[in-house]
């Protein structure tokens, strides 16, 4: 079957012409119907942008330079502004980071919601609030009529969250992009959040690409995890595996600096310097300057991407795991 | 709400109390009237009647008390050059000057709006860029000065528009308006214009870059990857949260706009209060003056009142509580 969300090869940059500065380099992702990914990396390692890049929705001076983002089957970076805005919200939909900001502030709950069912059906707002009552049920908000009338300041960071979720199922898109929903949260709620995003996604085979920088939420939720660093995507697998035998250095090294994987009493490792800035990235591996395992060759070149035995991908020389056989793959 | 209302009139209150004090000191030290309108065959004797009937004989403070005496009565005095209750001379001017401030608010808005909204949009074309250029011109350049080259211009090179004066005038509801007739508009359209450039310039920078800012908020992203339309997202969406600055500084650009008229009032010999004012303070004629100025100070507490009721209808997060 034809995954439903397939990117190759994609490059974003700032600016353009010979000023441009690189900020994704050939990420490449594959999604199934229905499978939850992980997007995993540091502030800045180009997490979310993949994620604008696949909406269209790229902060403005930023644009997609090469390679095709496919949805089911569809090359998005084909499309006209108008195509664009019929995929989005009927075919991919997206969740953001601070519930505080997602919603708007002079709007109410219905107007709003009502507005995404309005822009994809056409329907009148009487005939649309049955419908829109009901997705907010389906998000766990209790005595949802009234919550559609109230203005988001009435309503708490989670229950926030929770309707910007109703608001991305409404026309059952084939891929959810959530985009650190549960970071501003408290903890209890993260984890009610977590529950329903994944919940829903299950019961309606919509494919989830959830990405945080927390590791803890990464075991909780997904099927598969995609590491990104500086711009590429440096190791995807299965996150069992990933998580019990990461392949990339850097995986290693972002797991062993959660505090609770750690024994206590000893010192918390963490990983030496910082990711390299988007206009000095170094020629070879992005990591190698604090990478353990680095051989000389890392400087030279950026790494390619190799298959591990278990069949994970990863973009290192000097992986932690047994490669696959050459040409066997 | 009444506890809020209560507080603004009673700030209005102290305004005018050291706002009256200021001008009736201030006209007092400048001159007496008298030595202005009274005619040269007038004697020692008939002065001094005048002075007598005027009050202007008293000492000041006494002068002053009286008049604060009939203010609480509610009677702002006689002018002294027309002879008749100031506050009736306001009110047969002010329809004129309402018209005149309101005709330029249109424009503001109705220019003002789709330009910003554009140069927000495309900050870097150059269409923008001229947009604004020509917004910072408009608050740079002096009214008289624009006025004048308008009149240059359009009326006297190309003859297109009367230079002074107020058109025919219709009454509706007993107000006598001229934008209804045709010669009425054609003599609003080159004061109101001048008058409009600096409410013009004033939406353009607000709405510009009110639209920047909001453009690049979650909501509006969160807006936009729900599908909704383009025109829906900017005109409503983005457009509601703006509004709340533009009504802000709109309700009292207006108020001085209605206030200070007077230039381009005197430009374009427009029979509105603020050329009744510069003529009032010619003639140093006090209580016209005064009028006029607690006049404008209550229209001033009142817009700000309207533009506070306005802020808790565009924004629920403010003033919910209280209503």
């Amino acid at each position: 079957m034809d995954p439903v969300l397939d990117i190759r090869g994609l490059t974003v940059a700032f600016g353009r012409g010979a000023t441009a500065v690189p900020a994704l380099f050939g990420v490449d992702l594959t999604v199934q119907r229905g499978e939850i990914v992980a997007l995993v990396g540091e502030s800045g390692s180009g997490k979310s942008l993949t994620g604008f890049a696949v909406t269209g929705l790229l902060p403005s001076g930023a644009q997609v330079t090469g390679g095709a983002v496919r949805l089911s089957g569809t090359d998005l970076r084909g499309l006209s502004p108008a195509a664009m805005r019929q995929a989005r919200g009927r075919r991919v939909a997206m969740v953001f980071q601070d519930p505080m900001m997602t919603l708007n502030p002079v709007l109410r709950v219905e107007t709003q919601m009502g507005d995404a069912l309005r822009a994809h059906q056409d329907i009148s707002r009487r005939a649309a609030r049955p419908r829109l009552v009901q997705a907010l049920a389906d998000v766990g908000i209790a005595d949802p009529a009234a919550r559609l009338r109230a203005w988001p300041h009435e309503l708490s960071g989670g229950m926030r969250q929770r309707v910007a979720i109703a608001t991305a199922l409404l026309h059952g898109p084939d891929v959810v992009i959530a985009d650190e929903p549960t970071t501003a949260l408290d903890v209890t709620i993260q984890g009610q959040i977590i529950a329903l995003a994944q919940g829903l996604c299950r019961d309606r085979g919509t494919a989830l690409v959830w990405i945080t920088h927390d590791l803890a939420v990464v075991a909780g939720i997904a099927d598969r995890v995609a590491v990104m660093y500086a711009g590429r995507i440096v190791e995807d697998g299965p996150v069992d595996a990933v998580l019990d035998a990461p392949a990339h250095p850097y995986t290693r090294a972002l797991i062993d600096s959660v505090p609770a994987s750690h024994a206590k009493g000893t010192r918390l490792p963490t990983i030496p310097g910082r990711m390299p800035g988007l206009s000095d990235m170094p020629p070879g591996c992005p990591f190698a300057p604090r990478c353990a395992h680095a051989a000389p060759a890392c400087t030279q070149a950026p790494p390619p991407v190799v298959q591990t035995a278990d069949g994970r991908a990863v973009r290192c020389l000097t992986p932690l795991v047994p490669v696959a056989e050459r040409g066997a793959a | 709400m009444v506890e809020f209302i209560l507080r603004r009139v009673l700030q209005a209150i102290l305004v005018l109390f050291v706002m009256t004090v200021l001008v009736f000191f201030g006209v007092h030290v400048i001159g007496n009237p008298i030595d202005l309108f009274v005619s040269s065959e007038c004697t020692k004797a008939c002065v001094d009647a005048i002075m007598a009937n005027l009050g202007l004989d008293r000492p000041v403070w006494e002068q002053y008390l009286i008049f604060l005496g009939n203010l609480m009565a509610g009677d702002l005095g006689n002018s002294f050059t027309f002879g008749v209750p100031a506050m009736s001379l306001i009110w047969e001017r002010f329809p004129a000057t309402l018209e005149l401030a309101t005709a330029a608010l249109v424009i503001a808005l109705v220019l003002g709006l789709p330009l910003s909204i554009h140069a927000g949009l495309y900050p870097d074309s150059p269409v923008s860029r001229a947009i604004m250029a020509l917004s910072m011109l408009g608050f740079s350049v002096p009214i008289f000065w624009i006025g004048i080259i308008l009149i240059l211009t359009f009326s006297v090179r190309l003859g297109w528009f009367p230079a002074i004066g107020r058109g025919e005038t219709v009454d509706v509801l007993g107000v006598p308006v001229s934008f209804l007739t045709l010669d009425g508009l054609h003599h609003l359209a080159l004061p109101a214009i001048t008058l409009s450039l600096i409410m013009l310039s004033t939406v353009i920078r607000l709405t510009r870059a009110g639209l920047r800012e909001v453009l690049t908020s979650d909501y509006i992203r969160f807006a936009r990857a729900n599908g909704v339309r383009e025109t829906r997202v900017i005109g409503w969406h983005a457009m509601k949260n703006i509004l709340i600055p533009i009504v802000t500084v709109l309700g009292m650009e207006f108020g001085s706009v209605i206030a200070f008229a007077v230039v381009t009032e005197s430009i374009f010999s427009w029979p509105g209060v603020g050329k009744m004012l510069i003529d009032a303070i010619s003639v140093l004629d006090r209580p016209l003056i005064l009028a006029y100025l607690i006049f404008v100070v209550t229209m001033f507490v009142v817009l700000n009142l309207i533009v506070d009721i306005l802020y808790s209808v565009l924004d629920p997060r403010v003033g919910r509580s209280a209503r």
